[in-house]
């Protein structure tokens, strides 16, 4: 079992818009993609659990022409509205850098 | 013409990344045209509401220098999108303005056209009336009373009003609200390279060298044919790899592959991306959808209130294992207080805990429970004037700092305050209240131009 974060070059959230949290987990080495994309583990169930949301609202894209998985959700709360308390949505990354990966 | 030349000179307007060094290899190659985006909602609706720029002047007229410069050199227009961070119509006067003093100190005159997006309510509401405003997913619901409560609107343009713009011979195009990646393909497309390609060099160009390996100070440039477009920085230690223009297609976007502009949809689920040189990655197979309807979309921004905050900080162990039900506690003497004291139900301010350490960050996405060493506490009161939030928090003082909890008997601080006086005060506070797109009765009404020389 290897973490993702030991896997990927770059796990990022990012506003896309202000109404939309991404999420992107980005590889270098065609290896290390590979082997995340055929393990299965990353899948719109898995990030509604790390992220304690319903299943319905994550979208999920597996992209091997940038070597790249997508997640997005609406953002829990707009951007900018008060009690939003990330307004680039820039650090919400970190329950996926320590999903195992066989 | 077999081929288009153009540059970014920066990915922000003012973000001080221009490097004019870099600018010069890139002018060696001959650009037509320099582009940049010099607005952004990233930071948040502080911008669109209120008018306030992100950058100071000096930082704008600096980079501004540089490129209108350089563009003026050789012969070539410039366009600035986006202008003065949100786009409005203050905002592009802000920018226009401090081009006339650029091109008054170099003593040179510069054919510049305006293009203002700001929304009026009264044309909104016809809008809106006629059904002519659809909403995005997600949106916030909307009425036809908000048109009229918000402190600003604009409207997205495409490339339709930049190329009217270039047709009528500006040398500076100074733009109001703009999709970033229609900068890139305005010219392009007017002079009939192929669209999906056109508009890909505008997604992947127009956050500067945030495209490259590491970003830093530098130029993007770019050279477009009928079939391929060749993409590199120039500046220090900067280059495109196939990997990083690809991944810089995935950023701030919920989707990957399909990204919709006023007049279609760029598509990039067939885009190939390999590498030229060290530095030059190669494009190629990105199509573009015209759309039946064409949309332009708004951003608008509504005043909320005022804000007050208090800082502070608890590092006892007692104090941080309770905090869930000490914190509650606070919170109802502060509300039992404003009812007392000043005759305030709580619907009619916010009190918003934001606790570093426990879940400050990451709030309802939060699923890790333990518990830190120390917790920072900040806490924002927002109602309907400035007056009433700072007294709101002055009656929030004392509960924050003596509530107690059953661990402790006697008197005890429950936390370290940073300031004296503790509330500070942070001025008016809005929000984003659109993700719509409104359908225009002509591709022209929501755009207005204004030519003159400047200098």
């Amino acid at each position: 079992m290897t973490a993702l974060a030991e896997l990927a070059t770059l796990i990022r959230s990012k506003n896309a818009g202000p109404f939309v949290l991404t999420f992107d987990i980005l590889f270098k080495d065609e290896k290390k993609y590979r082997r995340v994309r055929d393990s299965g583990v990353l899948s719109k169930e898995l990030f509604a659990k790390l992220y304690n949301c319903p299943v319905d609202i994550v979208r999920f894209f597996v992209c091997d022409n940038a070597m790249g998985f997508k997640f997005s959700i609406p953002r829990p709360t707009f951007q900018g509205e008060v009690g939003d308390p990330d307004l680039h949505g820039g650090q919400q990354n970190t329950p996926l850098m320590f999903v195992d990966i066989p | 013409m077999e081929e288009i030349r153009f540059v970014c000179g920066s990915g922000g307007l003012g973000g001080g990344k221009v490097l004019a060094k870099a600018l010069d290899e890139a002018m060696a190659m001959k650009p037509h045209f320099i582009a940049c985006d010099a607005g952004t909602t990233d930071s948040g609706p502080f911008s669109l509401g209120s008018g306030r720029t992100n950058y100071p002047r000096e930082a704008v007229k600096r980079d501004l220098e540089i490129i209108l410069a350089a563009a003026k050199r050789a012969g070539i227009p410039v366009l600035i999108g986006s202008s003065g961070t949100a786009g409005i119509d203050a905002q592009v006067d802000w920018v226009v303005d401090i081009a006339n003093e650029i091109a008054t100190e170099h003593q040179f005159k510069v054919k510049t056209t305006a293009i203002h997006s700001e929304q009026s309510p009264a044309y909104l509401k016809g809008l809106y009336r006629d059904s002519r405003i659809k909403p995005l997913d997600p949106a916030p619901p909307i009425d036809e009373a908000l048109f009229d409560r918000t402190a600003h609107v604009v409207g997205m343009m495409g490339v339709e009003p930049l190329q009217k713009a270039l047709a009528g011979g500006a040398e500076l195009v100074v733009a109001g609200r703009c999709s970033d990646s229609a900068l890139f393909a305005a010219m392009p497309i007017m002079k009939g390279f192929p669209e999906g390609l056109a508009w890909h060099a505008g997604k992947v160009m127009e956050c500067g060298t945030q495209v490259c390996e590491s970003a830093g100070r530098g130029v993007i440039y770019a050279k477009l044919t009928k079939d391929e477009l060749l993409i590199r920085p120039y500046g220090e230690g900067l280059r495109c790899t196939p990997q990083s223009v690809a991944a810089h297609s995935f950023y701030e976007n919920g989707d990957p592959y399909i990204h919709y502009e006023s007049s279609g949809a760029l598509d990039l689920t067939d885009s190939t991306y390999e590498a030229v040189d060290e530095f030059t990655v190669r494009i190629r197979n990105s199509g573009f959808r015209h759309a039946d309807t064409y949309t332009v979309k708004l951003e608008g921004a509504e005043l909320v209130g005022y804000q007050t905050v208090i800082v502070g900080g608890i590092r006892d162990p007692y104090f941080i294992r309770n905090y869930d039900t000490w914190i509650e506690d606070v919170r109802k003497k502060i509300v039992t207080s404003a009812k007392e004291i000043l005759k305030l139900e709580p619907s009619d301010f916010r009190l918003d805990f934001h606790a570093y350490g426990r879940n400050a960050v990451m709030g309802a996405l939060e699923t890790e429970t333990s518990m830190p060493r120390e917790i920072g506490l900040v806490l924002n009161v927002t109602a309907s004037t400035q007056a009433l939030a700072t007294k709101l928090a002055e009656i929030s003082r004392q509960p924050l700092l003596h509530t107690p909890i059953p661990e402790w008997s006697g008197s005890i601080t429950s936390i370290a305050f940073l300031h004296n006086p503790v509330p500070l005060e942070r001025g008016a506070v809005y929000r984003f209240c659109l993700n719509h797109v409104a359908i225009p009765r002509t591709q022209e009404e929501m755009f207005r131009m204004r030519s003159l020389e400047i200098g």
